[in-house]
């Protein structure tokens, strides 16, 4: 089942078209990268599919319905959870009230969403920050608050921004693993990554763009091969 | 989806430990403040204790909005002031004061509400700037309003004195004294409980960052709106027991910048988004006002803005999150 698909999406801020009639479909269940150069529009058309920015034109349905051009907010409550690039932790509350509030969205009461939040303050391994003030917290565990508190959401689509730049490679091994767990609780997820071998053995598809307009949709193995996606990478 | 995978490394998350610092805090705290008139004799030092439970009241409505939703109201004067006005005219029409406090608190509620629908719609500051212009308008309006007394106010009439009028001997304000603190209680309740579920942390979570606020599905401007509401009502009712003690408003004593002054840096000075900060504060900047315009000056007035101006400094300077957490840091070292 198509859990979200985009249908000749673009985006222009005055003469510049940063997104330009992208379309491509996500199964419900997959893991997709999202890739391209500097520029290439991934970031404004994750803004677009989590509300944060409205389309110039094209439409956007998830979960089977027309939801062009929502709010934040709508977006979160009707399943889509997302990192930021640079990251957005709620700096003064700690780890678990970062997560308590997130839960709030599916959980009216505080010993609720409490409870959602400890359980996945223990899935992703933030057991021992759990009452440390989020602002304290070192890059690394940052991140991993960000996708902690997309998944105290309980999305059923995930938006990755760059959630493994600037990591060791440690913490990058760890935080892949953490990834493929939340994979296999049957979240779908959609990530932009720069790290290519990252996103070679993570995602089975790639979809990739370059000055605002898909060039490629398939697998890792087709994209190296791809005259197009070598192209924007290495220069025509 | 709720399939619980526990990661390889899985610990577990700690319990919180038991706050006995805070209990403890609330017990001192409210030994002192019933102490306090019995302790403390005459009239000049119990009429500073009415004004500082007054101002607390006042202040912990701006600390919902100011410190907790991070919204920076530089107009709450004109909340005070709707109570002010709004019960003295009610108590002419032979209300009694306490009835008069809830109808006027959704009045300024509403009030709250129509500054909030255009301004919130923007990020940033214009909330704060808009609160600053329309306590200036408001301030401007006033003295041309026949029917609130135009520039010579509005006095309270004459009432028997007595709970239910919330007029009693002025010799001994100690009964003013304990009706400004049993309401001040209650509106530090209800504050309370406003905040501590949902409504509490969303407000926070706008605070801290709106964008990841909304990407949480927090509805950033309806929660603005809720903040608005209850931290203009809270005020307004400071306003409306405000006007039962002194009899009269003009405008002047309701709706200046310097009272919008107060009321935030009475919250910032205590400890902004902390429940602790307005009663902190206000114990503080009502003490050094009332001193500083009996024995500095004949009004006081310039003399209290440069004092609100070193205040700022001195908070920000020594800890930018006020007095309670000075307490709270000192706390710590003696426990270790």
């Amino acid at each position: 089942m198509t859990l979200l698909a985009v249908d000749g999406l673009t985006k222009r801020f005055g003469g510049l078209a940063a997104v330009s009639e992208v379309s491509f479909e996500i199964p419900e269940g997959t893991i997709t990268g999202l890739i391209g150069p500097n520029g290439a529009g991934k970031s404004t058309l994750f803004s677009m599919i989590a509300g944060a920015a409205r389309p110039t034109s094209g439409r956007i349905s998830f979960a089977g319905k027309d939801v062009t051009g929502w709010q934040p907010h709508e977006a979160a409550r009707a399943g889509v959870g997302r990192t930021f690039q640079l990251m957005r932790v709620f700096g003064s509350m700690t780890v678990l009230e970062n997560l308590t509030t997130a839960a709030h969205v599916r959980h009216r009461t505080k010993a609720a969403a409490r409870a959602v939040a400890t359980r996945v303050c223990a899935e992703t391994d933030l057991g021992e920050f759990a009452h440390r003030p989020a602002a304290t917290l070192t890059g690394a565990t940052k991140k991993r608050l960000e996708l902690a508190r997309a998944l105290a959401t309980s999305p059923r689509l995930l938006l990755l921004d760059e959630v493994l730049s600037g990591l060791t490679p440690t913490e990058t091994a760890a935080a892949i693993e953490l990834i493929e767990r939340v994979h296999a609780q049957g979240i779908t997820i959609v990530l932009v990554e720069h790290v290519m071998q990252v996103v070679m053995s993570l995602c089975p598809r790639l979809v990739v763009l370059d000055f605002g307009k898909l060039i490629f949709e398939g697998s890792p193995d087709d994209a190296v091969a791809d005259q197009a996606v070598l192209d924007a990478y290495l220069g025509a | 989806m709720t399939a619980t995978l526990a990661p390889p490394t899985a610990q577990e998350v700690p319990a919180k430990r038991v706050p006995w610092g805070r209990y403890a805090g609330i017990a001192v705290v409210a030994a002192l403040l019933l102490a306090y008139p019995l302790v403390v004799t005459t009239s000049f030092l119990q009429t500073i204790g009415v004004m500082a439970l007054t101002m607390a009241i006042a202040s912990t409505g701006w600390n919902i909005l100011g410190g907790y939703a991070g919204q920076i109201s530089f107009g709450h004067a004109v909340f005070f002031g709707t109570g002010m006005y709004g019960t003295t005219l009610l108590v002419s029409d032979g209300w009694s004061p306490w009835l008069t406090m809830v109808p006027i608190a959704l009045l300024a509620a509403a009030f709250g509400v129509l500054i909030g629908l255009p301004t919130f719609r923007l990020r940033g500051h214009y909330f704060s700037i808009a609160t600053l212009a329309i306590g200036m308008m408001v301030m401007s309006i006033l003295p041309n309003i026949q029917w609130l007394g135009a520039t010579d106010g509005l006095s309270v009439p004459f009432l028997d004195e007595g709970f239910w009028n919330l007029t009693f001997s002025l010799r001994d304000k100690t009964e003013y004294y304990y009706t400004a603190l049993g309401l001040f209680a209650v509106t530090t309740v209800a504050a309370w409980l406003f905040l501590r579920g949902r409504i509490g942390s969303y407000l926070e979570a706008i605070r801290d960052d709106d964008i990841a606020a909304s990407a949480v599905g927090v509805p950033v401007r309806r929660y603005k709106l809720y903040a608005v509401a209850m931290s203009a009502g809270l005020t307004s009712i400071a306003g409306s027991y405000h006007v039962m003690f002194v009899t009269f408003v003009d405008p002047s004593s309701s709706s200046d910048l310097s009272l919008s002054t107060a009321i935030a840096l009475i919250a910032v000075v205590g400890g902004a988004g902390s429940m602790w900060g307005p009663i902190l504060g206000a114990w503080l900047v009502i003490a050094l006002q009332e001193y500083t315009r009996t024995y500095l000056s004949a009004t006081g007035r310039t003399i209290d803005l440069m004092m609100f101006g070193a205040l700022i400094i001195l908070v920000a300077v020594v800890d930018p999150r006020g007095l309670v957490n000075l307490i709270k840091r000192g706390y710590r070292r003696v426990r270790r």
